[in-house]
């Protein structure tokens, strides 16, 4: 296996808490790896690092064969990470259409000057960038919504066009945070299709995930964190009856109950 | 087409308007017209920062004083003293100087050359100022900018070569072509008109345009949230400069077009009061609206420079801002938000499951007793 991301000693602290610790894994090429914890393990805190939304106090992120520790996220996102948000971030008064031509930015160029005299060639980008915005939007079954604002739409919908923006940067790498949060169990299953139709389309994947059907069914490799530090890392079948990772997530259980 | 409505529309306006008024007898109105399309402009390119990338400033009137002060200081500063100076004389060789050490009058830069090099100033000194302050958001990034025009201000009024309260006087007129110049008089009043309400639909039409590509969607992502912009390869910091110095680069065109045109400047275009009518006419606009501020800006400073809101005048702008504020559908949202926020520390630990999601970083390990709603699920999946 050729991993397309490497974490090695990853650690970020806040305050006092150690988000994450000394936390090393690698991302196969081509395959789905999944990180799962319980609440508060650190995979959003991991996912952010990764993205160059926080940078780690130590540690490093190779990407592609390249460092890109503490890059900022968009030097990340040029790089061709994209990812999806745990809470939807999208661009409420913009359309849908308009949302996911946002995904098209690194893959295109025409700066200030250029549109303002609107010159002739950013005519064509800017039409290639609506013509594979809205093969992404069509993609995710989202046809009938793109010309609709996209704070109106429901929560559903939303995390699929948020999906779609990050389909449209054609990336090499697709981080999802905890896709399937909000969605029924119906929803849930075609987005397990969808993200596996996307590792076929050649894309590597890395996702968070609570739910564990989602992750269970879909996954070449799963990391576990706990308390911020891996506990496991194997296959599927591996990680189901790994004692430790059974135990944590029983003890959560305990504490819900 | 329906988006260069108001482009077309402004044109006509300046086409017909000075025919219309000269036939009603009213073209004195026209100089109050071609003042109001210049600040206007002004507007309009705060309308790009604030209504659009959602980056508030304080301070539009400096910039619009650095372009106006500028033109008019470089435009009259007599060289003549100083005519064998390398630097004059390269600015000679090159064209640059308006009369001559041989004529009569004094020897100053031409008024092309002042004017450009005046907005290229107030380019300099956003992307200078830009650099750090808008690293600040919200309230902060207010009170930097306005901390900014105070000092443009207080320098305006404060320096001699600023003619300090009196500002500068005697600016010459800008030529754009054999008996056509940005300059006032009655017999220039008609084509003044036209000439400003033309610039001002082209400073509308450059930002139709940029509002609908690439920079112009990164800017409204920016707007709803700069972490989305920043994970979708937008260079967040660079993007809210490069508006800065837009929107100051339109304040100083529109500063340096009305000192040619009045022939003076003085301090009370730098002021604060300025600045805040400036931010009032983008809100009453409708925010991310162009032709709204347009409107609003247009309308608004015809009145307020014919004298209807008498000395009320800034008070009127405050007021409206206001009323705005309170009325707008965005402060319904901070109305919602602010009850949403209220619920969330409701005593029924069952919330909304969006609302509890919130897995925060910063959050402690194992903190996910009673109410992290997704607990539950993972366990039952892992008895199985």
């Amino acid at each position: 296996m050729s991993a397309i991301l490497a974490a090695a000693g990853l650690s970020r602290s806040f305050g006092g808490l150690r988000a994450v610790d000394g936390v090393s894994f690698e991302a196969g090429a081509g395959r789905i790896t999944a990180v799962i914890g319980p609440n508060g393990a650190g995979k959003t805190t991991l996912f952010n690092l990764i993205a160059g939304a926080l940078s780690p106090d130590s540690g490093s992120v190779s990407f592609d064969g390249e460092d890109i520790t503490g890059m900022r996220p968009h030097e990340v996102a040029r790089r061709g990470i994209a990812r999806t948000f745990q809470t939807v971030k999208l661009s409420g008064r913009m359309t849908v259409l308009e949302n996911v031509m946002i995904g098209r930015h690194t893959r295109s160029r025409s700066g200030f000057l250029e549109a303002m005299v609107a010159a002739p060639w950013t005519r064509a980008e800017e039409k290639s960038m609506r013509d594979i915005s809205m093969a992404a939007i069509e993609r995710l079954g989202l046809g009938e919504y793109a010309g609709r604002e996209a704070g109106t739409l429901p929560f559903g919908i939303q995390r699929s066009v948020e999906l779609a923006r990050a389909l449209a940067s054609e990336p090499k790498l697709l981080l999802l945070d905890e896709p399937a949060s909000g969605l029924n169990v119906r929803e849930t299953k075609g987005l397990a299709e969808l993200i596996s139709g996307i590792r076929g389309g050649g894309t590597s994947i890395l996702v968070v995930e609570h739910d564990m059907s989602l992750v269970m069914g879909i996954s070449d490799e799963i990391v576990v964190l706990s308390f911020g530090r891996k506990l496991a890392q194997g296959a599927p079948r591996d990680i189901q009856r790994n004692p430790e990772v059974v135990a944590i997530y029983l003890g959560e259980e305990d504490a819900d109950a | 087409m329906r988006r260069y409505m108001p482009v077309l529309a402004l044109l006509a306006l300046a086409l017909v308007l000075p025919g219309a008024a000269a036939a009603t007898k009213t073209a004195y109105l026209l100089t109050q017209g071609t003042m109001s399309a210049y600040y206007a402009l002004a507007s309009l390119g705060l309308c790009a920062l604030m209504g659009y990338a959602g980056q508030i400033s304080l301070g539009q009137a400096g910039f619009f004083a650095i372009g106006g002060y500028g033109s008019a200081l470089l435009s009259t500063l007599d060289l003549r003293g100083a005519a064998d100076a390398p630097i004059v004389r390269a600015l000679d060789r090159l064209g640059l100087l308006a009369g001559g050490a041989d004529s009569a009058g004094a020897l100053a830069l031409s008024p092309w050359a002042a004017c450009l090099l005046a907005i290229l100033l107030a380019a300099a000194v956003a992307a200078l100022i830009g650099t750090p302050i808008l690293r600040l958001k919200g309230h902060y990034l207010a009170m930097a900018t306005l901390g900014f025009g105070i000092v443009v201000e207080k320098i305006a009024r404060g320096t001699a070569a600023f003619g300090g309260a009196d500002g500068l006087s005697g600016v010459p007129g800008l030529g754009l072509a054999p008996g056509l110049a940005v300059t006032g008089g009655r017999e220039a009043r008609a084509a003044n008109f036209t000439i400003a309400w033309i610039v001002l639909a082209l400073g509308l039409l450059f930002l139709v345009n940029l509002m609908r590509s690439r920079s112009g969607r990164a800017l409204r992502a920016l707007h709803d949230g700069e972490a989305a912009a920043g994970a979708m390869g937008v260079d967040t910091a660079r993007i809210k400069l490069k508006v800065f110095v837009l929107g100051a680069v339109y304040a100083a065109v529109a500063g340096a077009l009305l000192a040619f045109y009045n022939g003076s400047i003085g301090p009370g275009e730098a002021a604060t009061t300025k600045s805040v009518r400036y931010v009032a006419i983008v809100a009453i606009g409708g925010m991310a609206n162009l032709s709204g501020t347009l409107a609003a800006g247009l309308v608004l400073n015809f009145l307020s420079l014919r004298g209807v809101f008498g000395s009320l005048d800034d008070g009127v702008f405050g007021a409206v801002l206001v009323l705005v504020m309170l009325l707008s559908p965005s402060a319904a949202d901070y109305r919602r938000g602010f009850s949403e926020f209220a619920q969330r520390f409701a005593p029924t630990p069952r919330g909304s499951r969006s609302g509890a999601q919130a897995a925060t970083p910063g959050r402690a390990p194992g903190d996910s007793g009673p109410g992290a709603p997704s607990g539950p699920r993972v366990g039952g999946e892992a008895k199985r």
